[in-house]
């Protein structure tokens, strides 16, 4: 048995490690590659895993439960809030309207009507793993069509649990059993008390997310045990999937309800660090299950049948979303980035379909033959993913590049390329120019280079990741690049493709902060830009201007402390891999900070310098007899 | 050999005919450290320390400025405030300087009849540039007299040159060692031992 384990888990992995880069190469992106270790590891081609890849997936379902926890994470309060509207708007319309025609195409076909509408709700779902892993790797999530794509599948995340509900009303034939979705915790409790637990649960996790989760945190970072942090991590999402499934809510839900409200916190970055390769790992894990799960022997019996559901469910989820797009007001290329990225059947509908068995909605062979299309569109993903971008998208929309008039502007070989002009960028844009330097802008959020280019500016669509984009930019023979993006992800991508195509450019970099910056050292920038730094100082001189203290003296103050913060920087960069040190430095920093600071001789071995006259109030008073 | 430390501070150099001119080739030539103040301390903050390493490795130190108002401007003024601590340039235990030389290189609008007993501003340009003089002697530096251009605004690109060249000429002969102190200090002017 457990040689048996390891046999596997050697399998999963090398496949993984073979294909994975290759495809990235290919530039494929990693959920193909994962998805076609599956394949070639899978019964129909190499045969190392038969039917377990069914439960390996359940299993590793777990990767999008840790996901959602991530982009909960990411997604403060307030930008979620602000999200509202496309979620419930954009979303519902989404699953309903695509459930609907599903639901008429198919009786129209001559399927049974509670069937119909069945596969209805069950195909409305989009793959929440594969779009976001690739939008990500895109780095496309904060343009607009990131944001809507977002918005859906989220909405799809929290209607599954009212279509779980909904499913077994639809029963026309017996239950097949051996249930377990329904035979929770739950349900041993009166139907009047269970709308009263689900709700009882979601509370349990927002006041132990912002009350007793943090003081834990606090309590085991104390330990200075790394593993110990990883293990409350993964305690946190665990308990709450363990929590959730128990009153027979999405546990996807609950954790990224948990990661909003911990998004605020001192914690997240590390909370975001630990449990970044668990999820890299079992999505990874989950692809490859897909990928090995997809019924081949099925497809060779009915290909036409097969691909023919395949292609029209495709075909009728991109154009509902094409007019949701276009009603929503999205921009074109925007708008086919996010109808064709989210034009899969998702991970859901494999729940949803072994659940319908088991619930005796659909019949065994409607189900296996359902499974292998939601398989297939989710593998074609990465693919149409791929087209879109590399062959629709530089004829619609804004540009990347233009190569009529905007070559024009390219050739102008401005001495500096700004890669993100977000509030952060457009201000060095706006500074370089009112001293007039032009600088090539180029931003990944194609709204905004609409908006910018009305307003007259040459900005450029595209990810400056890219090696033929950056060339076009003129990276050649530009001086400077600076970068300032707030994805830090995306910065070391950028740096790294600089590095290796065009050393010669000096990069200055935006950093959110020292965490950021500690990486940027890593790679060998020396140009870091912390934005969390010059602002607080000033706001610090301002505060203390407002109780009385000099100008001058904090305006030197603040010199002197902003020189030291950085050569600390420096200092615990070089310590920071060991956690024990690390704090015990930061500590004797502080200390020492402030030790100097009480002998009022600024910091260090500053002191006020010609214009401290103590020494020589000392020597004149010591050579002279002072007359009382 | 005597090694010179120029101090040269202009707010101004990137509109500056005379100045740029004036410096240009100065960095090359050996044993010369060229110290541009605004450049290095546009916030004022001049590096205290570093300034005092900088100016023990010299022997010469040069004050190198526009004349403004009779004077230098505000960071010369600064580097002088800050840098010239007690107990390190002067005082009981301040011996840093000791032996050191120093002058003053200006650059002037006012022709060199203005600066006379009779003439609009009253007082000669060695009057009005005492307070450097006695700075360098409290420090137990022997001051030189000053390198000067006068009549800035009407300067030719020839004269400029030629201003250069003298200019470099002296650097030279001062960082050889190529001439008596006892010559050098009989001139009004540092541009005079060059004839």
């Amino acid at each position: 048995m457990e040689g048996n384990f390891f046999f596997q888990a050697t399998i999963y992995l090398l496949a993984a490690v073979i294909m994975v880069p290759i495809a990235k190469k290919l530039g494929l992106g990693s959920v193909l590659g994962y998805l076609i270790a599956g394949i070639v590891i899978g019964p129909f081609l190499l045969g190392f895993i038969g039917q377990e890849g069914q439960d390996i997936m359940h299993f590793a379902e777990f990767g999008v439960v840790m996901m959602l926890f991530l982009v909960g994470l990411e997604l403060e309060p307030a930008l979620l809030w602000r999200l509202r509207g496309p979620i419930l708007g954009l979303g519902g319309l989404q699953v309903i309207i695509t459930a609907i025609v599903v639901f008429l195409i198919s009786t129209i076909i001559g399927l049974p009507w509670k069937e119909g509408l069945a596969i209805g709700f069950i195909v409305a779902m989009s793959s929440t793993a594969i779009v976001l892993q690739t939008l990500n790797e895109k780095g496309l999530m904060k343009t607009s069509a990131g944001q809507s794509s977002f918005a859906v599948l989220l909405f799809q995340d929290i209607a599954v649990i009212p279509i779980l509900a909904f499913l077994p009303l639809l029963a026309t034939k017996t239950a097949v059993g051996g249930a377990d979705h329904h035979n929770t915790f739950i349900s041993s409790f009166p139907s009047w008390a269970q709308p009263l637990i689900v709700i009882g649960a979601v509370a349990l996790v927002i006041v132990a997310g912002m009350y007793i989760v943090k003081p834990v945190l606090r309590y085991v970072a104390k330990t200075r045990l790394r593993e110990l942090f990883t293990a409350t991590a993964l305690l946190i999402v665990v308990s709450i999937t363990v929590l959730m499934v128990g009153v027979g809510l999405s546990p996807a839900l609950g954790t990224f309800l948990a990661g909003v409200i911990l998004a605020n916190s001192e914690y997240k970055h590390e909370l975001e660090s630990d449990i970044e390769p668990f999820k890299g790992l079992l999505l990874g894990l989950f692809f490859i299950a897909v990928g090995a799960s997809i019924d081949f022997g099925m497809i060779a019996r009915e290909p036409y049948m097969v691909f023919g559901i395949v292609a029209a469910l495709m075909v009728i989820k991109t154009i509902i979303l094409l007019v949701l797009g276009i009603v929503f007001k999205l921009k074109t290329d925007q708008n086919f980035i996010f109808a064709f990225g989210l034009s899969q059947v998702g991970e859901f509908a494999f729940v949803l379909l072994s659940f319908s068995l088991q619930e005796g909605v659909l019949a065994g062979e409607t189900v296996s033959l359902l499974m292998a299309v939601v398989a297939i569109t989710m593998a074609l993903t990465p693919l149409v993913m791929l087209i879109i971008e590399k062959l629709i998208l530089p004829r619609i929309g804004t540009k990347e590049i233009e190569v009529t008039k905007e070559h024009d502007t390219i050739e102008e070989n401005n001495p500096i390329i700004i890669a993100g002009f977000g509030h952060f960028g457009s201000t060095i844009g706006r500074f370089l120019r009112a001293n007039g330097v032009q600088a090539t802008i180029l931003d990944i959020d194609s709204d905004r280079v609409d908006t910018l280019r009305k307003m007259g500016l040459k900005v450029f669509y595209g990810d400056a990741s890219r090696y033929d984009l950056l060339k076009s930019a003129g990276a050649e023979e530009a001086k400077l690049i600076i970068l300032a993006i707030d994805d830090p992800e995306k910065n070391l991508e950028i740096i790294h493709t600089i590095k290796k195509h065009f050393p010669h450019l000096k990069i200055l970099s935006r950093a959110r902060n020292r965490y950021d910056a500690y990486e940027l050292m890593d790679e060998g920038v020396n140009h870091i830009y912390r934005e969390s730094l010059d602002t607080s100082i000033r706001l610090g001189v301002d505060a203390l201007k407002m109780l009385g203290f000099r100008s001058h003296k904090l305006h030197r103050m603040a010199k002197t402390f902003f020189k030291l913060d950085e050569h600390h920087l420096k200092d615990l960069s070089k310590v920071r891999k060991d956690q024990k040190i690390y704090i015990s430095y930061a500590k004797q920093r502080i200390e020492d900070m402030e030790e100097s600071m009480k002998n009022d001789a600024m910091f260090g071995d500053i002191k006020e310098e010609g214009w401290d006259s103590a020494s020589l109030v000392e020597e004149v008073r010591k050579y002279n007899t002072i007359k009382e | 050999m005597s090694k010179i430390l120029i101090l040269f501070a202009h707010p101004r150099l990137e509109s500056s005919r005379i100045n740029s001119g004036l410096i240009k080739g100065i960095s090359s030539i050996p044993g010369i450290t060229f110290h541009d103040l605004y450049e290095a301390y546009p916030d004022y903050d001049v590096n205290v320390k570093y300034e005092q390493e900088l100016v023990s490795k010299n022997d010469i130190i040069v004050w190198h400025h526009p004349f403004y108002w009779y004077s230098c401007p505000a960071l010369t003024k600064q580097w002088i405030d800050l840098v010239l601590e007690h107990n390190w340039a002067y005082g009981r235990n301040g011996k840093a300087l000791v032996g050191k030389k120093a002058f003053n290189v200006i650059t002037t609008g006012g022709r060199h009849e203005a600066y006379q007993k009779e003439g609009m501003h009253k007082r000669t340009i060695g009057e009005f540039l005492y307070p450097f003089n006695q700075t360098a002697r409290l420090c137990g530096m022997t001051y030189y007299p000053p390198f000067v251009v006068h009549k800035t605004h009407l300067l030719t690109h020839q004269e400029i040159a030629k201003y250069n060249k003298d200019y470099i000429k002296v650097l030279e002969l001062l960082a050889n060692d190529s001439i008596k102190e006892e010559e050098i200090l009989k001139n009004e002017y540092l541009n005079d031992i060059l004839k």
